[in-house]
């Protein structure tokens, strides 16, 4: 019902304006907060604060700043800000824009929470906060079913690799017995040395491959595309899912130098560098393309977190910085071309750059510093990476040719982007924008433009982020030197690579068009990916779904019933024989004679039941035996018990006999025997065997310790004298709460079931 | 379905009813009764005002919607538990505030707060189920929709 009353809604334009200008504001305060704390970070300290949450287990709501949180909370809260700036004019009039400001300010402060966070608990629900919040966001557009199958797909896959981390945090909490991340990285070798440590690794490695998009995972995240650029630029390329690199330069400390771990890392590090690049050529949306060129990036990431040098740690760290800040700006240029434009397609577009000179200035710094091209601060972030692959110990030339390969492609891909369609005419043979091109606004070319002019900034005059973003960063990766920041080097290898990657790159921008269609061809032959098997493996789960439904619950009572009552004989008579635990009472107690007379009336009741030819009469049997329950409840000196029971047993015959005048007639053809052997069979084994255990139960001595407690408690302490209502309310108020809640929900979900029978029976006849 | 002599019996009962409901609950601290068993009587009382005059005048004389009576309750008891988060206890912790009058005293706390909910939600859920079940107009289904109902879904 909400779902629907929502879809007509429209969102109020002064709150929609109030919390958009209020997320604003408080990114960029947070953004400036970060920044004074950067000389006390860069001095080698760190910001700490902890309220306990859940003390018993171990989970607190710490939080720790230090190098690595610092750099990625700056470009959370700062790129932030220029994302709800640009929105504000990108979804200018959209009917739900105070939405869409909602989910993407509980997108931020979950990803800030995510990299603040000290407790690997409290990680794991902020991973878990921005999962939801991505979902609504890449399914904000959901009246078309591409957005929601794209929303679904990324939050299972990322939500089953969290599911993977939540088991390897618990291990890692059971090994260290911590969950607070600085304790456990204090304690340098307690996981490495630990028999579960390749559990935990592959567990961690399940939930940060997913949520970061590593081969083979990737697809989804060119799926997610589907989602308004502002959202990609941001959520699907600077920020979530970077939550995966994130948490393994986190935990590199504690979990780096194995074996497993560096083969794993570079393997699929490289393989998704590579695939990601590669398939960004084939793309002929430019949104797509640059989704492709972040894989790439993310798997370069992964690449460079698996090998432990200073030279690696402070290129993946130099890397996430250049990425962030090229691929915000593009992504949210790609978004002025499609504002400006109407289409994202690169033939249709030609020529931009007369009527967009401001976005076509920033694609060109952007591009720049994407292709690696120096005075840029993407040419650091290469000459560092070359430096890096160059120094493994592990098939140096291998991961060199990988890296190489995959800027190659960034070179085209920038080339495409910032150049081609700015200042080169569209393909002959399209059919052209389908308007013509305007200059975007000012919010929206205002933030691209800032992002892409930091890149410039940086590369310029590196010392000013060497010592104060990047060192500390690299620092909480366990180096204690990074690599210092350069322009140059001094004519060497890397820089003969530089040549080399920028040759290879022209070429490939000059033979693109027929790049694309071999690739497209090879695709369209390959008769597996990624997409495919998570399309095979969610119509199984439906098939099963439906199968056991099938089987299970095929919606006769009788059947439910049969299950329930066989799985109770099997478990209890399985458990009761294995374990030996009959116990025969020693001695039976003395009846009084009114006792015999309420056994004889359950007795009773229970036989009319069983043998009634009609519903009636076999509520009012029960009825019957409800009332005999109570008196035994009343003769054993439980008045409360008995006084629920009776009103119990009233209201079922209530419920009972409104719900019998909608049931079909008993047998109502009487095709049916009313003796049925099996049932009876059933019947009498549950029956008795309940009873047996019954017996059991009650032949051992009753542990009072606990009784005890309550009766000396209860009048002291909770001012009540009736034990059983101080137990519901106070002592155990929780459990009650539970079941109030159970009410609650049954009255309304039955009330809705009935309301949907009704509602389609309405359909049915307005047919 | 009402009837002449439901119908003028309950002018009787149901208010006796309502009124010893609240009696329960209000003792039940110290003597048999509670939120549950009061709740219970309460709900018996509306359910057997319902069958004396029919829903329709059920629901005018509740004047809300017993799913906001559920709901209310729900909150009350929540917000019971959260008054000693607020004082620094544990959830749920009963607080207590005992005015004395005369010789004796008042007990008043959130365990009674609680006790109320606990009332409001079974009479709210309790009669949400019976009205639901009441207004449905589709009695004696032909037998073919009656076991495959429950399917397909």
């Amino acid at each position: 019902m909400a779902a629907a009353a929502s879809a007509q809604h429209r969102s109020d334009p002064l709150a929609t304006r109030i919390i958009g200008w209020g997320w604003l504001a408080l990114s960029v305060a947070l953004a400036g907060w970060f920044a004074t704390m950067v000389p006390t970070i860069a001095d080698g300290g760190a910001y700490a604060t902890s309220v306990p949450w859940i003390p018993g287990l171990g989970i607190n709501l710490s939080f720790r700043v230090d190098g690595l949180s610092l750099l990625f909370a700056l470009l959370i809260s700062g790129i932030g800000a220029i994302i709800f700036l640009y929105s504000g004019s990108y979804l200018a009039g959209h009917r739900q824009l105070f939405r869409f400001y909602l989910f993407l300010g509980g997108f931020k402060l979950s990803m800030l929470g995510l990299v603040l966070t000290d407790n690997l608990i409290t990680l794991f629900v902020f991973w878990e906060l921005t999962t939801v919040t991505s979902y609504l966001l890449i399914g904000f557009d959901h009246a078309n079913p591409a957005a929601r199958r794209s929303a679904l797909q990324g939050l299972l896959v990322t939500g089953a690799g969290a599911l993977a981390l939540l088991a390897g945090v618990v291990l890692i909490g059971h090994v260290a017995g911590t969950y607070e991340i600085s304790e456990i990285l204090a304690d340098s070798d307690v996981l490495r040395d630990s028999p579960l440590y390749l559990a935990i690794l592959v567990l961690v490695l399940a939930g940060a491959f997913t949520k970061s998009a590593q081969w083979p995972f990737h697809f989804w995240l060119p799926n997610a595309m589907a989602a308004p650029t502002p959202i990609s630029a941001y959520l699907h390329s600077a920020t979530m899912v970077k939550a995966g690199v994130y948490l393994l330069a986190r935990l590199q400390p504690s979990l780096d130098d194995t074996t497993v771990w560096v083969l794993t890392l570079t393997v699929f590090g490289a393989i998704t560098a590579v695939l990601g690049s590669v398939l960004a050529l084939r793309q002929s949306d430019l949104k797509l393309m640059l989704a492709y060129t972040t894989v790439m990036a993310l798997g370069t990431c992964v690449l460079f977190l698996g090998v432990d040098s200073p030279i690696a740690s402070t290129a993946a760290i130099t890397f996430i910085l250049v990425h962030a800040l090229y691929k915000a700006s593009l992504f949210l240029v790609v978004g002025a071309i499609d504002h400006g434009t109407g289409t994202r397609q690169i033939d249709r577009l030609g020529n931009l750059g007369k009527a967009m000179p401001i976005t076509a200035a920033t694609a060109a710094i952007a591009g720049l510093s994407m292709a690696g091209m120096p005075p840029f601060i993407g040419f650091i972030g290469k000459e560092l990476k070359y430096k890096g692959t160059l120094a493994f110990d592990l098939a140096p030339g291998v991961l060199t040719a990988v890296v190489v390969t995959a800027n190659a492609c960034m070179v085209a891909v920038a080339v495409m982007i910032a150049w081609r369609v700015f200042h080169r005419p569209r393909r002959r043979d399209s059919e052209g924008a389908p308007h013509a091109p305007h200059e975007a606004p000012p919010k929206m070319w205002l933030g691209p433009i800032v992002l892409a002019l930091l890149g410039l900034l940086f590369g310029a005059v590196p010392w000013l982020i060497d010592r104060g973003l990047v060192a500390p960063g690299v620092a909480a990766l366990g180096e204690p030197e990074s690599f210092q920041l350069a322009l140059w080097h001094g004519i060497n290898v890397p820089l003969a690579l530089s040549v080399i990657t920028l040759a290879s790159g022209i070429v490939l921008y000059r033979y693109r068009d027929r790049i694309r269609a071999l690739l497209y061809a090879l695709a369209v032959r390959l008769p597996w990916s990624g997409d495919r098997a998570y399309d095979v493996a969610m119509s199984a789960l439906v098939w099963i779904a439906k199968a056991q439904t099938r089987v299970l619950q095929g919606g006769v009572l009788r059947h439910y019933l049969t299950t329930v009552f066989v799985v109770l004989v099997v478990a209890l008579g399985a458990t009761l024989m294995a374990r030996d635990a009959l116990i025969w009472p020693a001695a039976w107690p003395v009846l009084m004679a009114h006792e015999w007379g309420v056994a004889a009336l359950i007795v009773v009741g229970t036989v009319m039941a069983a043998f009634a030819g009609s519903r009636l009469a076999a509520i009012c049997a029960l009825g019957v035996v409800g009332v005999g329950v109570a008196l035994l409840f009343l003769s054993f000196g439980a008045p409360d018990l008995a006084k629920t029971q009776l009103l119990v047993e009233t209201l079922v015959v209530i419920i009972v006999a409104i719900v019998m005048l909608r049931l079909p007639r008993l047998a109502p053809n009487r095709s049916e025997p009313l003796w049925r052997p099996g049932h009876a069979v059933i019947s009498v084994v549950a029956g008795g065997l309940l009873t047996l255990v019954l017996l059991s139960v009650t032949a051992e001595p009753f542990d009072l310790r606990i009784t005890e407690y309550f009766e000396a408690t209860s009048a002291p302490e909770a001012f009540g004298r009736n034990i059983v209502n101080v137990i519901l309310v106070d002592f155990r108020a929780l459990d009650t709460m539970g079941e109030i809640a159970v009410v609650a929900i049954a009255g309304l979900a039955a009330f809705g079931l009935i309301g949907l029978r009704r509602a389609r029976r309405s359909e049915g006849k307005s047919r | 379905m009402t009837s002449l002599i439901l119908g003028t019996a309950t002018r009787l009962l149901v208010p006796l009813m309502l009124v010893f409901s609240l009696y329960l609950l209000w003792r039940g601290h110290n003597e048999p009764g509670g939120g549950f068993v009061g709740g219970l009587i309460a709900a018996i009382g509306f359910a057997l005002y319902a069958l004396g005059r029919g829903t329709a005048a059920l629901r005018e004389a509740l004047r809300v919607d017993p799913r906001s009576i559920a709901m209310v309750g729900l909150a009350m008891a929540i917000a019971a538990g959260l008054l000693a988060v607020l004082t620094g206890d544990a959830f749920l912790t009963g607080l207590w505030w005992r005015p004395t009058i005369g010789e004796g005293y008042l007990p008043l706390g959130t365990p009674l707060l609680f006790d109320v909910g606990v009332y409001l939600v079974v009479v709210g859920g309790v009669i949400t189920l019976l009205l639901a079940l009441e207004e449905d107009d589709g009695r004696r289904e032909p037998p073919a929709d009656g076991p495959a109902d429950g399917g397909g879904a």
